[in-house]
């Protein structure tokens, strides 16, 4: 394939292969209950993520003596979708919180709030492919939101092989597809780290190779949209210097 | 033309830190340079200092710190807090001061002397409130209290509002401009809790605790101690 | 939490008539709805009052009639307090708050007859709709009673029904009418604090409510479902005067809002 064929590519909805889906938005501040609190759309996907603490461990000897509890949940509501999904947890939302958590582990400075406990709900309001990095990216910014300590914010997102061309942000049109590749990747720029990696499907190793370069790409632009989520909050009031 | 020495370009450097109404965000490079030291807020990586927080960069001498704008509050030593006592022990109280982190209140803390037949709820009981000083904060942040200070009070009359810790600074101002004006104008008094619980009493204390409220949710804006002072010149008028 | 005698400030601001945010007593905050938020539910609804939250879901399946109503569809409806919504909710089953309120909205639908469950009937005995309402509350800043009323009822106004194939299953994406909806409802609350009744608490007031009132009102004026909740009480003259007051604001809201 030349150059030029490659740069010409369009994908099922008209996107070029390094774009993330329209609209990408990114908010802070929006649930006024919590400690933090951000909202993440990607396309049609949509995720609400509230942080309560650090808080009071109950049971009391629950406690870790040297560091916060983190407690990630990853939930679907009813209708987020096509077929009615039962409320409550089950096994795929259990394992999504986990790998959620672990990533979290990375960046957040655990060690400054010990006996206490984070928690972080995300709530997947409408899913279209790519809720768990979605879900990722809006704890980032809930977690900054609520002043804890943490050593960068955290991006996340979903890359993929879609017909045989590597892509950006999966929607569910695009993961459907036969033979589809779906990798979710979560990445801290600063310091060349991949806190969350997946894969769903069959590929190879240069494949992926390509993949994570373009997943980088990504995570680098969802970064500057998670800083200014939050400046648009914190700086609404700053004149400008 | 007046030549630098190399220690005072670096104290310039640092200085010009807080001169600047900069918001910084996790992950964000505050400093570069071996010379200054890492304080609250903010951690160290290779030769750089990193905010760890939404803050503003407040520097103390050649420590570089990040004041949150957010969050709960993390006792410090030397800070004076209003508590509620939660549980009384043997010879201790147990205090919250809205933490995650009660505070302990022993019972050589409030007195030298005390008389063994003593029921120490009669000192103070469940529900009291309290104003104290944290002397000590261990590593696992168990917070020691004392009333052993000339500042320390048990709380009568009044009452007792609250508001997140970050807003403290705010409610004080830059030297207590802030909270003087509230004070003279409401005449009114007020303690303020670094833990972000504010004690009133006086007549016009409902009107204290409204322009309290007031400068908690409009923080962020510039001119607050004109537009709190009107505020209050309208309420007492009304 | 508050001290006890900073509670007392509050209830001084209500009883006074002057609200800490300067609102009347009868004033509500910003009311904000949005219908069709959600692409994957048959109708849906988000609705904000000041800074409360609350969504709402229908989705529509093809199920097994009770056998006491063998030509009528069924509505379920649920809430369901996310745990984003304040600090003392954990996640787990729903607990008694939630299913109070799930049925309190959901007795003003059925006494209604919002909805006409004959219509939905697809094979008698044996096939109809099942409606679920789910409602969900993402913010609680207050007076979620009416946040959850207003949001079913436009979700139920927005819904449409899936088309369905010759072996009764849905077909994606394709719809054919609304739901059969023949009245519109809307349960509002009226809330007491000392012997002041007031509407719409923001989060600061709701800590010092003595007792609640929720009335079901329906488009052509009738009281279809009535609600006293907490332990305070009401004077018979105070009932009386509720639900002249609740009758009329709630069918001027349904005129503006739904």
């Amino acid at each position: 394939m030349t150059k030029k064929q490659k740069d010409e590519f369009v994908r099922i909805d008209g996107r070029k292969r390094d774009e993330l889906r329209k609209p990408y938005i990114i908010e802070a501040g929006v649930i006024s209950k919590a400690d933090g609190s951000a909202m993440v759309q990607s396309g049609k996907t949509i995720v609400f993520a509230a942080v309560y603490g650090p808080r009071k461990v109950i049971p009391k000897h629950l406690e870790d003596q040297e560091k916060a509890l983190l407690r990630v949940r990853y939930n679907m509501i009813t209708f987020s979708v096509p077929d009615r999904k039962k409320p409550g947890p089950d096994k795929r939302s259990m394992e999504i919180s986990k790998v959620i958590e672990h990533a979290l582990r990375r960046v957040v400075f655990l060690e400054d709030y010990p006996r206490t406990a984070i928690d972080v709900y995300l709530e997947v309001v409408q899913a279209d492919a790519g809720t768990r990095v979605a879900a990722l990216t809006a704890a980032s910014v809930a977690l900054a939101d609520a002043g804890i300590h943490m050593r960068d914010l955290l991006p996340a997102v979903a890359v993929g092989r879609v017909n045989g061309e590597i892509v950006l942000d999966l929607n569910k049109e695009e993961e459907d597809v036969e033979n589809a590749v779906d990798l979710p990747f979560a990445y801290l720029p600063s310091t060349d780290e991949v806190v969350l990696l997946q894969m769903d499907g069959i590929t190879d190793v240069d494949e992926i190779h390509e993949m994570i370069e373009l997943a980088k790409k990504g995570c680098i632009e969802i970064y500057k949209l998670q800083k200014r989520a939050l400046q648009r909050k914190y700086e609404r009031y700053l004149i400008n210097e | 033309m007046i030549k630098k020495t190399s220690s005072q370009k670096q104290d310039e450097k640092i200085n010009s830190l807080s001169d600047i109404t900069k918001i910084v965000y996790p992950g964000e490079i505050i400093y570069e340079g071996l010379d200054a030291i890492p304080g609250s807020g903010v951690y160290r990586r290779e030769n750089k200092i990193i905010s760890k927080t939404v803050g503003i960069v407040k520097k103390r001498g050649s420590v570089i710190n990040v004041i949150p704008l957010n969050g709960i509050y993390l006792p410090k030593p030397g800070d004076y807090v209003i508590g509620e006592i939660i549980d009384i022990g043997v010879n201790f109280w147990l205090v919250d001061i809205n933490s995650p982190y009660d505070g302990f209140l022993g019972i050589y803390d409030i007195a030298d002397f005390i008389d063994k037949e003593v029921d120490i709820s009669n000192i103070y009981d469940v529900g009291d409130l309290i104003y104290a000083k944290i002397f000590r904060v261990t590593k696992t942040k168990y917070i020691n209290l004392t009333m052993k200070d000339p500042q320390a009070k048990k709380l009568h009359k009044g009452y007792v509002i609250e508001i997140p810790a970050s807003k403290v600074p705010r409610v004080i101002g830059r030297g207590g401009s802030m909270i003087k004006v509230i004070k003279e104008k409401t005449q009114t008094r007020i303690l303020v809790g670094q833990n972000g619980r504010i004690w009133i009493y006086g007549k016009n204390a409902d009107v204290a605790a409204e322009a309290i409220m007031y400068v908690e949710e409009n923080s962020l804006k510039k001119g607050l101690t004109d537009m709190v002072g009107k505020l209050i010149e309208e309420k007492l008028k009304s | 939490m508050i001290t006890q005698t900073a509670l007392e400030f509050i209830k001084r601001r209500i009883i006074s008539g002057e609200r800490l945010d300067d609102r009347r007593l009868d004033e509500y905050r910003k009311i904000k709805i949005e219908r069709g938020t959600n692409v994957n539910a048959e109708g849906s609804a988000s609705v904000k009052i000041g800074e409360t939250h609350v969504i709402a879901g229908v989705k529509m399946q093809v199920g097994e009639p009770f056998k006491d109503t063998p030509d009528e569809g069924i509505l379920i409806t649920s809430a369901e307090f996310l745990p984003t919504s304040s600090s003392d909710i954990e996640p787990g089953p729903p607990g008694v708050d939630e299913i109070e309120v799930g049925r309190v909205i959901d007795r003003g639908i059925r006494e209604g007859k919002v909805i006409d469950l004959k219509k939905l009937c697809l094979v008698e005995g044996e096939k109809v709709w099942i409606i679920f309402l789910d409602l969900y509350l993402i913010n609680n800043a207050g007076n979620i009673y009416d946040a959850m009323a207003l949001a079913a009822m436009s979700a139920l106004l927005d819904a449409k029904i899936p088309k369905l194939d010759e072996n009764y299953e849905i077909i994606e994406k394709e719809y054919e009418g609304k739901l059969p909806i023949q009245h519109k409802v809307l349960s509002l609350t009226a809330y007491k604090v000392g012997n002041v009744i007031f509407y719409d608490p923001n989060d600061k007031e709701e800590d010092v409510i003595e007792a609640r009132l929720t009335v079901g009102v329906r488009d052509d004026g009738k009281i279809v479902s009535l609600q006293k909740s907490l332990d305070g009480s009401f004077t018979i003259k105070e009932i009386k005067e509720i639900l002249v007051r609740q009758r009329d604001l709630a069918l001027k809201m349904m005129k503006k809002y739904l």
